[in-house]
């Protein structure tokens, strides 16, 4: 008996034990459905069915996916030099990235945008911002090439950009970090932050046939942190949307005095008030020194110009441009619905999810229901132009895009998910995970008129287990989930180039068919072209020397180069004469402390090489062109200084002196 | 005469009460595993008798952003005495069994399981204190919210999931107390069997 009730006492306790162990949840598990595949995969010699333009971030360059295969179709060389493409190291697009702070070989490229028209994406440019050194750059869609870059003075930092108007109108610029304006002393303390430094906006003009950019005006803003942007569409086209942290002013651990207030600012700028300011002469020039930079496809070159004159409107001044909406709290999102009607602000640190209107804001306005003011604009009461909150939809919110079906995803940095809610009821409609805290999303055309619903990209900040690891430093993941039904579905998951901030995407159809295949010869405006192989030569001018060459398969024109000597600046023009689809031809030579070049079909690109010793170098062709690829190459005979080796340049002619009498 | 005393087995059982205590000394008795999104590996803390280990440092960098005070050894006077105070536990144990009398038997478990619900309310205590005494210069400060771990169980701390529970020290003492438990019983049922 005692046995017995024992044993059953024994084996209760560990029953009881083992429970308590096995309480703890399971992981719900990363299922992923079965026919995820299928809508992922792109076959063999079939076409992605959207261009995925991504930035870079501290890459600085702009990268191009195809949808929903997730491969990468190519890198566009913007702010970062690329010595694989000669950018930044070709004579022709040095002048690209100079700045008034001279040649800039790196910048962060945060964020894309691409061009619209009536509010929906037109597939001409696609635009990107530097944080750092602050520009702004527009490329172009036809060649997927950097066309121009423009400086912004009275800046530092360039968060809140590249976002446009629904006409491309405007590209705006923000600053990240508020400084001294140009014109004023920036040698002051730094704890006189409150005093003397300030934000400025600039709107950056868009020539409508050209896409020329031109900064048409500034507005100088309270000293606060401009985070992102987003213009009004619609009903609420011809204002714009900033959202602003860093109220407090901190100058100094913004990690905790930034984040301080429970509400910071979305400040609504009416750009439309502020040019007829602007032609009312109520604007203040200022001299500056700024570049602007552009590149031309005829002439296949950069020109870069210095401008040295600004215009600043004084939002303190002119009273009704600018005002401030009350947004919990240190936001970052700032995000406009198809509609242009609601407004979403996106604090980093809050519990909730505001949704401004359009139509409460400018009522509101109207009746001067302010709380008083900030620096001078007035402040809106946060009730009177808010239209409602979602409550508890996750942790950390960010970033929101919408679906044009009424509803809006959001992305939670925290709690690493994507939010699926309706904007009318504010009531969460689903939720997904992503591997791991997601900071921006994308869905194409989702920040727009007219959202394209099909995909949903969420672009991660945390990589860890996703992928085969390599080594401590990891690619960025980003997930691909299918948002055309009535829930999300997680179709893919790939790794990125850089650091994405921001993406963008649009239906292939609206690009592939305007790409161009190659540069016509006979357009060629570059100084140093040579439309054919008679015009080829080597041209000296004391201690510079310019080689007029071209190429084609498979070889270069001249080939053999004597006369040079020690301590010549020769510039090697090279003209890729081929007028065929895919025919690039690259060049490079030993010793060169520049880069190589890559030649397209009709186009002449110029490498620098300095003589620095006296032998022979030789050149070739370091892109596979044809099957007799390995024959393209060339030599460059560097004699001293003082010597008298006559010049001599020839391709097929400067044969051994034995053999040069047989081939008589 | 024989009633007083305890039988073979009780005593054999003892000992081995006693050597499971003196491992309790060498491996951790309570865990604090988290579980986040972002932490597929998983993070963990891990209490030991005489410091804390796991991934202290990583715990510590995360806590910062709520303001809980970082976890160090060096706080917690308990850690210098809980060596000792298991020891002589396990020294105890050896004595009464080869004294071999009742009435030391069920001291040792009222004072056994007297010290394990202590320790558990200064465990408590001591989540309590960092749960709720927060810096008000932190990062991120969620109104109403306090930051207690759960003393066993689950609990959800913003994103992330704390489950709380003994690990193989813990399970040891909870073992030791369930012998020591059967071992009063029995020789309660012997001594009144033998009349």
């Amino acid at each position: 008996m005692k046995k017995t009730t024992f044993n059953v006492l024994v084996i209760a306790v560990v029953a009881i034990l083992l429970s308590l162990q096995s309480c703890k949840p399971k992981n719900a598990g990363n299922a992923v459905s079965s026919d995820a595949a299928v809508k992922a995969y792109v076959a063999p010699g079939k076409y992605d069915l959207f261009y995925n333009f991504v930035s870079g971030g501290f890459s600085g360059q702009l990268a191009t996916y195809g949808l929903p295969s997730g491969r990468l179709l190519r890198v566009i060389p913007v702010f970062s030099v690329d010595p694989e493409k000669g950018w930044g190291y070709s004579e022709e697009t040095k002048p690209m990235l100079n700045t008034s702070h001279g040649f800039v070989p790196w910048d962060d490229l945060h964020h894309t945008e691409l061009s619209q028209t009536n509010g929906e994406i037109d597939g001409r440019w696609v635009f990107g911002n530097a944080n750092n050194t602050p520009r702004v750059a527009r490329i172009d869609l036809t060649t997927f090439r950097t066309q121009e870059i423009i400086e912004l003075p009275n800046s530092a930092g360039n968060h809140s950009s590249p976002f446009i108007t629904e006409n491309t109108e405007y590209v705006v610029a923000g600053t990240r970090f508020s400084v001294p304006p140009d014109d004023k002393n920036g040698d002051v303390p730094i704890n006189s932050y409150k005093q003397n430094f300030k934000g400025t906006i600039s709107f950056i003009s868009v020539g409508k046939e050209d896409g020329k950019m031109d900064i048409a005006f500034q507005i100088q803003c309270p000293g606060v942190n401009f985070d992102l942007s987003h213009a009004g569409k619609g009903k609420s086209h011809g204002w714009f949307f900033f959202s602003c942290y860093n109220t407090e002013q901190a100058n100094t651990l913004l990690e905790v005095n930034a984040s301080q207030k429970d509400k910071d600012f979305i400040m609504a700028v009416n750009w439309k008030k502020a040019e007829e300011y602007l032609k009312a002469g109520k604007g203040r020039k200022q001299a500056v020194r700024y570049a602007h930079n552009v590149y031309s496809d005829k002439t296949h070159s950069a020109t870069s110009e210095i401008k040295t004159e600004v215009t600043v409107l004084d939002s303190k001044e002119l009273k009704d441009i600018c005002y401030f909406m009350p947004c919990p709290k240190s936001p970052h999102g700032c995000d406009v619905d198809p509609t242009g009607e609601y407004i979403v602000g996106s604090g980093k640190l809050a519990a909730l999810i505001p949704v401004f209107s359009f139509d409460k804001m400018t009522k509101a306005i109207a009746a001067k229901d302010f709380i008083g003011d900030y620096d001078g604009i007035p402040i809106i009461k946060y009730e009177s132009a808010l239209y409602g909150e979602v409550q508890k939809p996750g942790l950390g919110p960010l970033h929101t895009e919408f679906d044009g079906k009424g509803n809006a995803y959001t992305t939670f940095f925290v709690s690493s998910e994507v939010v699926k809610w309706n904007i009318k009821d504010l009531k969460v409609m689903d939720r997904v995970p992503t591997y791991y805290s997601v900071g921006h999303l994308c869905i194409p055309g989702g920040d727009s008129k007219k959202p394209n619903a099909k995909y949903l990209i969420a672009y991660n900040k945390i990589t860890k287990d996703r992928y085969l690891p390599t080594g401590p430093e990891l690619a960025q993941s980003a997930q691909l989930y299918d948002i055309s039904g009535d829930k999300m579905q997680l179709i893919l998951d790939f790794p990125t180039i850089g650091e994405p901030h921001y993406a963008q995407a649009v239906s292939a159809d609206l690009i592939k068919g305007k790409s161009l295949k190659f540069f016509k010869i006979e357009e060629n405006a570059n100084p140093f072209v040579s439309k054919g192989e008679g015009e080829t030569k080597v041209v000296r001018t004391g201690n510079k020397v310019d080689v007029y060459m071209t190429c084609i398969r498979s070889h270069f024109s001249p080939d053999n180069i004597e006369g040079i000597k020690m301590g010549d600046e020769v510039y090697f023009h090279i003209t890729n004469l081929e007028q065929d689809w895919d025919v690039p031809h690259g060049f490079a030579i030993k010793g060169a402390n520049t880069a190589e070049l890559l030649i397209m079909p009709g186009e002449t690109q110029t490498l620098k090489w300095t003589a620095e010793k006296v032998g022979m170098f030789p050149f070739y062709c370091t892109d596979f062109c044809s099957a007799l690829h390995q024959e393209m190459q060339g030599y460059l005979r560097v004699s001293p200084a003082g010597s008298n080796v006559p010049l001599l340049f020839s391709t097929g002619k400067n044969y051994p002196v034995a053999d040069s009498e047989t081939k008589k | 005469m024989q009633k007083k005393t305890l039988q073979k087995w009780v005593r054999l059982v003892l000992v081995l009460c006693a050597a499971g205590l003196v491992l309790v000394l060498f491996v951790p008795m309570w865990r604090i595993d988290l579980a986040a999104p972002q932490y597929p590996e998983g993070l963990m803390l891990l209490i030991y008798p005489n410091n804390i280990g796991g991934n202290v440092d990583i715990i510590n960098g995360l806590n910062h952003y709520i303001g809980m005070k970082t976890l160090h050894t060096a706080d917690f006077m308990e850690f210098t005495v809980l060596p000792y105070i298991i020891a002589v536990f396990a020294a105890l144990f050896v004595i009464t069994a080869i004294a071999g009398k009742r009435k030391l038997l069920n001291s040792l478990f009222i004072l056994f399981v007297g010290f394990g619900i202590l320790a558990m309310y200064d465990f408590w205590r001591w989540e309590f204190n960092y749960g709720h005494n927060l810096n008000p210069d932190a990062a991120i400060i969620v109104p109403g919210m306090a930051y207690q771990p759960p003393l066993i169980g689950y609990k959800q701390l913003l994103n992330f999931g704390a489950y709380s529970m003994p690990d193989i020290g813990g399970w040891i003492f909870i073992g030791v107390g369930v012998l020591l438990f059967l071992c009063v019983i029995a020789t309660w049922r012997n001594s009144k069997k033998i009349r």
